[in-house]
């Protein structure tokens, strides 16, 4: 057990390495640089170009750059380009504003498609099954932001809440519930739009498992002992069925940056994923290539978090 | 099971395929939006029956079926019946023919990066597959691949084509090339799994006996038999290509004017959702009908070519 920890972890920090290596060398072999974001400013001279240059090391070679940069960021004295800000404590901010968005969105997601995925699982081929079918196909082809303006548009119609931003500006002299009320309306939208595309995913993902697991023999036994319908269903065959969820589990972390830059930046909600646009717009290298690196990190930390689970919930995968 | 044992795998997967009101309705749309592409090429490109281009500002933001002023313009040209069958833009451009334009170069960017994705899945997935076990210096081949393979799964794919689309110069090429070189992960996993059962499948090992090349090997009797999950998610990534471009045009890094596609026609048409809703509604269903009818068909093909997912009636 410990010695298959250790290797899944060893693992991971190689893989750490080479993708901080790729991130850094994506960023910085694309042409343009920070220094040319203006560049029909007549005020920038080529001696300022070249000072700007040196200040962010961008006339040093790459690797030394990779160097700064990883120094820097162990450090913690990583500066953005744009503000001087120090880039850490930056992200850190925006990823407390993205927590609650991502918390709600992954509590939606798990709630909404184990119901739905299990009874169309259990009622396979019937209408309903179809019409989820149908459904979770649908709200995985739509353009994202097509579905979020027609919502937004429906909810302050029918409403008449602000659902734009964190919070409704303002407000902070009110009493307490509807400043509570407020923080509620304006995370309501953005975590249903972001979790629905999860929902459908998940949710024939919930299916497919049922199906694998209910023709069993196993199930057929507890069939045939006389248990009713409901034990059958939930404690031979979904408990079962639950095991590759957890694989799923730890997938969804990195969702967090990824997932999230449209839903932001139409709720001009000021989470990580509008940082991330933010700094592509600027060509803020730092703020990108930190961003991306630790996006990676919490995919490959949410996939050792899943082997860790896995297990201990299987004692088969232990043995290899 | 009855005598259909004897079909041919394609006319047995076609059965499957098939029975699935949903799937053959997916491949009927499919079909309908490829004579829909090509002949936008050719009629708003080649030979202009429908003009996407010209610029008629006194006639902006008309509502569908509209007539066209035939007093202020040669509007005979480049329009059907004389009317704006589904309106003018903000620029009083027909937006039928620009839908009509966009088509082609929506669904060519939906191949194109399927296609780049493919090649470079089914490359790197073959030879981890096939040589895994030679060795570059000190690191077997397999390793090599897969483990970057798992480096570039780890980045969150949509964040990464955004830094990458934003860096390089604006052009429809990068934006399928940066698709396609970010979505092949899948296809390379298939793929080497495939590979590595097939190694040691006895018509392989016959072949092997018979003298047969290794690229014969390879080409002529491996693929074919791995390529089958790969159909599959190639279907799936066409839509997801075509969703990632409308959602670069959303942000502003999608294909720059004069190209029109469903994607920034869909988010130009946006700023006028009130004043002419067509310009958003229209783009907007067309992609959802599209990218529907190819997550149908995968679906299909998926059910179709997995026998423990097939209906058994």
């Amino acid at each position: 057990m410990f010695k298959y920890f250790t290797r899944a972890l060893t693992q991971r920090i190689f893989l750490a390495f080479l993708i901080s290596i790729i991130a850094h060398a994506v960023v910085h072999l694309a042409p343009g640089e920070p220094s040319e974001v203006d560049p029909s400013n007549p005020l920038m001279k080529p001696e300022d170009i070249a000072q700007i240059r040196m200040a962010f090391h961008l006339d040093e070679p790459l690797y030394l750059q990779y160097a700064y940069w990883i120094r820097d960021l162990v450090n913690g004295d990583l500066k953005s380009f744009k503000d001087s800000q120090p880039v850490l404590p930056k992200i850190w901010e925006r990823f407390l504003n993205s927590l609650p968005l991502f918390f709600v969105g992954t509590l939606i997601v798990w709630c909404l498609s184990f119901p739905t995925g299990i009874y169309a699982a259990v009622n396979r081929g019937s209408k309903y099954d179809r019409l989820s079918t149908f459904s979770s196909y649908a709200l995985i082809s739509l353009p994202s932001f097509f579905l979020a303006y027609v919502a937004i548009l429906w909810v302050v119609n029918n409403f008449g809440v602000p659902v734009l931003g964190m919070r409704t500006f303002g407000l902070e002299e009110a009493s307490g519930i509807s400043r509570f009320m407020d923080r509620v309306w304006h995370l309501v939208l953005p975590s249903f739009l972001s979790a629905m595309g999860g929902v459908a995913v998940l949710s024939r993902y919930v299916r497919s498992q049922m199906l694998e697991v209910i023709d069993q023999d196993y199930v057929r036994t507890a069939r045939s002992k006389g248990l009713d319908e409901d034990t059958v269903i939930y404690k031979h065959a979904l408990r079962n069925a639950l095991l590759p969820f957890i694989t799923m589990f730890g997938l969804m972390l990195p969702a967090m940056v990824g997932g999230s830059v449209i839903v932001e930046q139409i709720f001009a909600w000021p989470g990580l994923g509008r940082l991330g646009y933010e700094a592509i717009l600027n060509r803020d290298y730092p703020v990108i290539l930190t961003l991306n690196f630790i996006a990676a990190l919490l995919t490959l930390f949410g996939t050792f978090v899943s082997d860790v689970l896995y297990a201990v919930a299987d004692p088969r995968i232990r043995l290899q | 099971m009855t005598r259909k044992n004897i079909n041919s795998p394609v006319r047995e997967t076609w059965s499957h395929f098939s029975r699935s009101w949903f799937s053959v309705s997916g491949l009927i749309i499919l079909a309908f939006l490829v004579v829909v592409a090509v002949s936008g090429k050719v009629l708003t490109e080649w030979y202009v029956v429908f003009d996407a281009e010209t610029v008629r500002l006194p006639q902006k933001l008309l509502p569908p079926m509209s007539l066209a002023n035939a007093n202020l313009f040669d509007e005979t040209k480049g329009l059907l019946f004389g009317r704006y069958l589904l309106g003018t833009d903000e620029l009083g451009r027909d937006v039928f023919a620009r839908m009509l334009q966009g088509s082609f170069v929506s669904l060519s960017i939906g191949l194109f990066a399927v296609g780049i994705s493919l090649v470079v899945g089914i490359s790197l997935g073959g030879l981890a597959g096939f040589y895994g076990d030679r060795k570059i210096g000190i690191v077997r081949v397999d390793t090599l691949i897969m483990r970057f393979t798992d480096v570039m799964l780890a980045f969150p794919t949509f964040f990464l084509i955004l830094t990458v689309v934003a860096l390089l110069p604006p052009s429809i090429y990068n934006i399928m090339a940066v698709i396609g070189l970010t979505s092949w992960m899948g296809t390379a996993r298939f793929v080497r799994a495939e590979f590595l059962s097939l190694r040691d499948a006895d018509f392989v090992v016959a072949a092997k006996a018979l003298g047969a090349s290794e690229m014969r090997i390879i080409f002529r009797h491996m693929v074919p038999n791995a390529v089958a999950p790969v159909f599959v998610s190639a279907t799936l990534g066409v839509a997801s290509a075509i969703l990632a471009e409308s959602a670069l045009s959303f942000l502003g890094f999608g294909v720059r004017p004069p190209y029109a596609t469903w994607g920034n026609i869909l988010s130009d048409g946006r700023s006028y959702i009130f004043d002419a809703p067509w310009l958003f509604f229209v783009p907007g269903f067309a992609i959802l009908v599209v990218v529907l009818a190819f997550n149908l068909v995968g679906e299909g093909l998926r059910e179709a070519l997995n026998p423990r997912l097939r209906r058994t009636k």
